[in-house]
């Protein structure tokens, strides 16, 4: 059975052209900080890769830091905010309260949590139904006491984007620093950090075709900063530990890549995107497509199917080859459905039947084709089993609260 | 590659359901229970024909995850041909046992289908005039994620839960919302006051 993978978003594949570049690399072992020629040949690679990195994204070389991923990348950022070093409280001055969104990853919505416990006001952003901050909510809470904002570039489960150069505007002209987590977004869109502004922006190798366990943090020169791994000189002292040369390699390759391929996969998967979407409405009927209907990353679908719960769909799936996510609870053990898509106000029996179909270079149109073939049928059949699809809808209210 | 998540019966169930109430119209129910919360992920439907005081079909639908779906098949089958006595007394953990085992975190998704079955039959008597055969004091939902009832609660006390969290051990109480943990404390409570040493 030929396996259609429809969950980039959650992580890539190597490309091609990344795994021929570290399979070159392979020999390239020496500690990038060692004098020597074993060294200063590794050392050579990292800091092309950087150049690599930088260019993506429209940053020079010595803004970009090279962490373990994305989630590193943001717990570093925020933690800067009460971590009571004088390198960030002195700049940060009276100023110790940070703005995030209720739809962000968990890698900072988790670590916003912990700031809490310290001490730290957090104000959570409301978005509205396409999962869009409200600009109002934001400058209510936006002022002389925020020392960081921090919104996500674009979803992982929705693909709505946020207008970032907006929201960096507001936060500057409020004297606040910003930050936005941009994992699902470079790679795919065009992102240049002059023109968004923004202080800090974090990125991961994983997302955009290179390996797991590399990412890059992006700051500005000038901010404030403070290692969150403390033990070594590596980074300009900024990120301790004997750096990743493979998937620092791999990960330059990646982004060297994929802004050369950016403008046509665009193209390519927007065209795939909408197909999957126009092919599911025709052919099953109450569905609702979650998101932004235009500001949305090219190659995410999130659909919610009325009277199915996502994970039951997702099995089904996996049981003919295709591989999707869902956002329901049963399928994350945690028994609480998308925080993401009820943050959108869309009831929680939606957010329990809603699949993420994310696409990438592999992805092909014959495959949407089947995917669309496939669909139908499974839906029909967990609907024929459902207790709240057809008659028994209205019986809801009984077993409700 | 690596096994599934469930065990092979519960991908069976999962797969190939049995008895699932396709037609709901035509299907002369003898009793019918439906229990659960779409909210919270899982909400099951049970319809029963009853033939001299034993189940003589059983068939359901759900709105679940693979264990919620699976539960519910493997529960049509397991009651067949019981007394409804013996019927209204099967517990989630004969389904779990039945299924193969179910991972941890999706104990809970089982604990819905005894309920749903027992609500049939509950029905069942109600029609027959037979309430003389429920408990006297109807159970009152205290959670209505998890369908636990203060009844659940006295049991489980009477079978050693002492905590807040031997009581959500044994029932999965408060594991959803968590709504309803203050209601459930203060019955615990008054249950140990009766049954504690």
């Amino acid at each position: 059975m030929n396996r259609i993978y429809l969950d980039y978003n959650a992580t890539t594949p190597l490309h091609p052209e990344v795994k021929e570049e570290i399979v070159k690399s392979l020999d390239i072992f020496g500690n990038p900080s060692s004098m020597h020629s074993f060294g200063r040949e590794a050392n050579e690679r990292i800091e092309k890769s950087r150049k690599r990195c930088a260019d993506l994204i429209g940053a020079s070389s010595r803004e970009i830091i090279f962490t373990g991923g994305g989630s590193e990348s943001n717990n570093t950022v925020l933690k800067l905010v009460g971590c009571g070093e004088a390198c960030c409280c002195g700049y940060f001055g009276c100023r110790n309260e940070v703005v995030t969104s209720t739809i962000e990853h968990p890698s900072v919505l988790e670590t916003v949590k912990t700031l809490e416990k310290r001490g730290v006001p957090v104000h959570y952003v409301r978005v509205d139904s396409f999962g869009k901050i409200d600009m109002d909510h934001l400058r209510s809470v936006v002022g002389e006491k925020t020392a960081l904002v921090s919104i996500m570039y674009a979803n992982n489960e929705i693909g709505t984007i946020q207008d970032i150069k907006a929201i960096t505007a507001l936060a500057h002209e409020r004297g606040a620093l910003m930050h936005t987590d941009a994992v699902q977004a470079v790679g795919k869109l065009p992102v240049n950090v002059a023109d968004l502004g923004v202080d800090f922006l974090s990125f991961s190798g994983h997302k955009l075709y290179a390996p797991k366990g590399v990412g890059v943090l992006y700051t500005r020169t000038g901010s404030p900063y403070c290692s969150l791994i403390h033990g070594g000189h590596q980074e300009g002292g900024r990120r301790a530990g004997t750096l990743n040369n493979l998937g620092i390699i791999a990960l330059g390759k990646a982004c060297e890549l994929t802004g050369r391929e950016m403008t046509e996969e665009v193209r390519r998967l927007e065209y795939l995107r909408n197909k999957l979407r126009d092919g599911i409405e025709k052919t099953i009927s109450d569905i609702r497509v979650n998101g932004h209907p235009t500001d949305l990353l090219p190659g995410t679908l999130n659909v919610s199917f009325y009277g199915v719960e996502g994970e039951a769909i997702l099995l089904y799936l996996d049981m003919v080859g295709i591989s999707v996510s869902t956002g329901s609870a049963c399928a994350t053990g945690s028994l609480e459905p998308s925080h993401v898509i009820l943050a959108t106000g869309t009831d929680s029996e939606l957010a329990h039947g809603s699949i993420r179909f994310s696409m990438g270079f592999g992805t092909t149109e014959e495959e949407i084709d089947r995917v669309i073939r496939e669909l139908k049928p499974i839906i029909e059949r967990l609907r024929k089993m459902s207790t709240v699809y057809g008659k028994n809808r209205e019986l809801q209210g009984v077993c409700a609260k | 590659m690596s096994e599934w998540l469930y065990s092979d019966i519960v991908k069976d169930h999962f797969m190939h359901p049995k008895n699932v109430l396709e037609d709901e119209d035509s299907y002369q129910a003898d009793g019918k229970g439906i229990v659960g919360n779409i909210r919270c992920g899982d909400q099951m439907l049970v319809a029963i024909k009853v033939k001299e005081g034993r189940i003589q079909d059983c068939r359901w639908k759900t709105y679940g995850c693979a264990s919620a779906i699976a539960s519910t098949s493997i529960l049509s089958e397991y009651v067949k041909g019981k007394t409804l006595e013996e019927a209204y007394k099967v517990t989630p953990q004969d389904i779990v046992e039945h299924l193969g085992g179910l991972p941890d975190h999706k104990i809970h998704c089982s604990v819905l289908g005894d309920k749903a079955l027992r609500a049939a039959i509950e029905d069942y008597y109600k029609r027959n005039g037979l309430e003389g055969k429920l408990e006297k004091e109807p159970a009152v939902v205290i959670c209505t994620c998890m369908d636990i009832t203060d009844k659940d609660i006295e049991e489980a006390v009477k079978k050693g839960a002492k905590t807040y969290e031997e009581l959500q051990n044994m029932t999965k109480i408060g594991t959803v919302c968590g709504q309803c943990k203050e209601k459930s404390l203060e019955l615990l409570h008054q249950y140990n006051h009766l049954y504690g040493e």
